[in-house]
């Protein structure tokens, strides 16, 4: 009988016309889909001029997908360059799926952002819009120019982040060489209480093995408190393994991943792989849904964790809600039901997404159904409660130019919904960044204190089809 | 490669990541126009806080204030280099700046498989906790063929990891001569 294999084992062997592999394998695969976006593009079409020639074409054009999202909302003419260069590139290559930020133009200046976030060709954050649009699917293999690009494990499939060169080899051969991964297994156990979110517990994780725990291994995500979890919550899961060194995440394929993939994927055809029963695991972990706190993860690194109760005493300078790990649709609802009727005391910068998290914003009530007549939207409710609320992007996220909405400019404490929080991250050296999720950093904002949610959530809070359907 | 890698070293601690080599802000400069890239060398580890930059001493800059350069050709580091974003500009920012090698006790995965595919600078692995061992601005020297870094300023001698799978990499400067030599490419 075949050796067992874990998931991510299966997907590689598959992909390199083996078999079987076993962890330590370096093998050559060959890669489904790949994406780079403003940042790491320009440089990726530059070492793949300089080495298959200025005419050479991209080995599938229906495989590249190219999604600014980083620096759009900035004066900086370099950006806009950057972009301009994305858009020669895929007009020279007939590339099928590029997100153009239609808005920006060859004007200098801050460019005006989309009037309507459904009525642009642009869709915002990568990492969001790659499964919104179509693009992940369970079995495959995903690279990205972006280290966050593991987030897409959360369908059942090996996605992970490479440099220009790496993608640049791609783009000419469709082809990469990986090192197979051991896996790391962690299962939570229960149901996710209303006032956790993924995000409490990724930090339980990163904090449990340090933010190199994890290096060159795949990271498995397994139990019913993770098929308890929306494919939303599950993308944060998956979307930090990187903050614990990991090459990629992944969770089970269930009828919530397969309903959103027949929904969106643009290819039909996938392959479901799970782990052989008796496989190998390099480590696991457990966890008790019901015993764990809402926790933050304090300044200067992702694995600084402790719980939002015990850092009570931390006065907060400003929240941030956004970014690929907290900017989801159902990050806004959670947010929202804990603002809704309050005001923030602090500066509370809201960043969606995706255009489409933005626009289920202004569609969608706080429970994630079309709001009726005279409800207010996500985005009211937001608004109302005196957030400043920005066009889609990574923005602040990772500080980038010093005009960017919400960067820290100056020391201060800042509690936010994204991913790192090393020095300087989100903007100045001496800011102090508070990683949590959408209830901590939104009770945070309504005192200024870093707060425990369940001073305000004890209810369960619906989020109906959003983000999904 | 050269067989010997010799000159300054400059010592940094644990979990240096890309933000600290090369902070968000000047990801904008394109790597690939020749004029522009060089500011990757002047921005190489602005991002490190003052007292972890230099050390044991800190408040060190790894390049002079308004310079392309930097007076360090070997960069000492502690667990988890380069750690954080895939951006491909920070090993690329190291050598733009003059550095040769890293020497650290273990890098994060993506920095190393763009320090070892992109041919940048040379990622050795020391068991030893030289962060405690070396002081910023300490003659080092890297024998590539014997697998050791020796300290001049103090005489001390260390074994490195041996570069293992991805030696043969390294040894053809990167993934694109590497696939080149093993009859992979076209080119």
């Amino acid at each position: 009988m075949a050796k067992p294999m874990t998931m991510t084992e299966k997907i590689i062997a598959a992909h390199a016309g083996r078999d079987h592999v076993n962890p330590g394998d370096n093998v050559w695969v060959g890669v489904d889909v790949l994406m780079t976006h403003d940042v790491c593009g320009p440089g990726t079409i530059g070492i793949f001029k300089e080495r298959f020639g200025q005419n050479a074409k991209v080995w599938d054009k229906d495989r590249v997908v190219i999604i600014p999202d980083h620096y759009i909302f900035t004066a900086e003419d370099k950006c806009h360059r950057n972009i301009q260069i994305l858009r020669d590139f895929v007009r020279e290559q007939g590339l099928k799926y590029y997100y153009d930020p239609d808005f920006v133009t060859s004007e200098p200046g801050m460019p005006n952002p989309y009037k309507d976030p459904t009525k642009t060709s642009y869709k915002g954050v990568c990492h969001k819009a790659l499964p919104e649009e179509g693009h992940v699917r369970p079995g495959e293999i995903l690279l990205g120019t972006d280290s966050h690009s593991c987030t897409a494990g959360a369908f059942g499939q090996l996605a992970s982040g490479v440099g220009n060169t790496d993608a640049a080899f791609v783009l000419g051969t469709g082809k990469t060489w990986l090192k197979v991964p051991p896996t790391m297994k962690f299962t939570f156990r229960g149901q996710i209480p209303p006032y956790l979110t993924a995000k409490d517990l990724i930090l339980a994780v990163i904090g449990e093995i340090s933010v190199s725990g994890g290096t060159y291994k795949t990271m498995y995500f397994a139990g019913d408190g993770v098929s308890s979890l929306t494919l939303e919550d599950r993308m944060t899961l998956t979307n930090m393994v990187i903050e614990a060194g990991g090459k990629n995440g992944v969770c089970d394929v269930d009828e919530k991943t397969l309903q959103y993939v027949r929904a969106r994927s643009n290819v039909d055809h996938w392959t479901v792989y799970k782990d052989d029963p008796g496989c190998a695991y390099d480590c696991e972990y457990e966890w008790d849904l019901g015993t764990l706190e809402p926790l933050v993860a304090k300044p200067y690194s992702p694995d600084n964790k402790d719980t939002a109760h015990n850092c009570r005493d931390v006065k907060i300078d400003r929240a941030y809600i956004g970014s690929c790990t907290g900017g989801k649709i159902t990050d806004m609802i959670f947010a929202a039901n804990l603002l809704s009727g309050h005001t923030v005391k602090i500066p509370t910068y809201v960043v969606p997404g995706s255009t489409e998290v933005h626009a289920d914003m202004l569609r969608l009530n706080i429970q994630g159904q079309a709001k009726q007549e005279g409800e207010k939207s996500i985005y009211q409710v937001l608004e109302d409660a005196g957030c400043l609320i920005s066009a889609s992007s990574c923005a602040a996220c990772l500080g980038g130019p010093m005009d960017t909405f919400g960067r820290l400019n100056e020391p201060m404490a800042c509690i936010s919904t994204t991913n790192r929080n090393f020095p300087g991250r989100m903007g100045h050296k001496d800011a102090g960044v508070y990683l949590a999720s959408p209830l901590t950093a939104a009770a945070t904002a309504l005192t200024g204190y870093v707060t425990d949610p369940r001073e305000y959530v004890s209810e369960p809070i619906a989020t109906g089809s959003a983000g999904v359907l | 490669m050269p067989a010997v890698i010799k000159g300054k070293a400059f010592v940094l601690g644990d979990d240096i990541d890309t933000d600290q080599i090369i902070p968000a802000q000047y990801l904008s400069y394109n790597p690939a126009d020749p004029e522009e890239r060089k500011y990757f060398g002047m921005y190489a580890m602005v991002g490190v806080p003052a007292a972890q930059s230099g050390l044991p001493k800190g408040d060190m800059r790894f390049v002079p204030e308004g310079q392309f350069t930097s007076p360090y050709t070997i960069v000492i580091g502690g667990r988890n280099f380069g750690c954080g974003s895939s951006r491909e500009h920070a090993p690329l920012a190291l050598a733009e700046a003059g550095a040769k090698a890293v020497v650290a006790e273990f890098y994060a995965r993506i920095f190393y498989r763009n320090c070892v595919n992109g041919g940048y600078v040379l990622p050795c692995q020391c068991p030893k906790r030289l962060v405690d061992e070396i002081s910023t601005g300490d003659e080092c020297e890297l024998d590539i063929e014997a697998n050791t870094l020796t300290n001049h300023s103090t005489g001390k001698q260390y074994p490195l990891d041996p570069l293992g799978d991805a030696k043969p990499i390294i040894d053809a400067g990167g993934i694109f001569d590497y696939a080149a030599k093993a009859g992979m490419l076209k080119t």
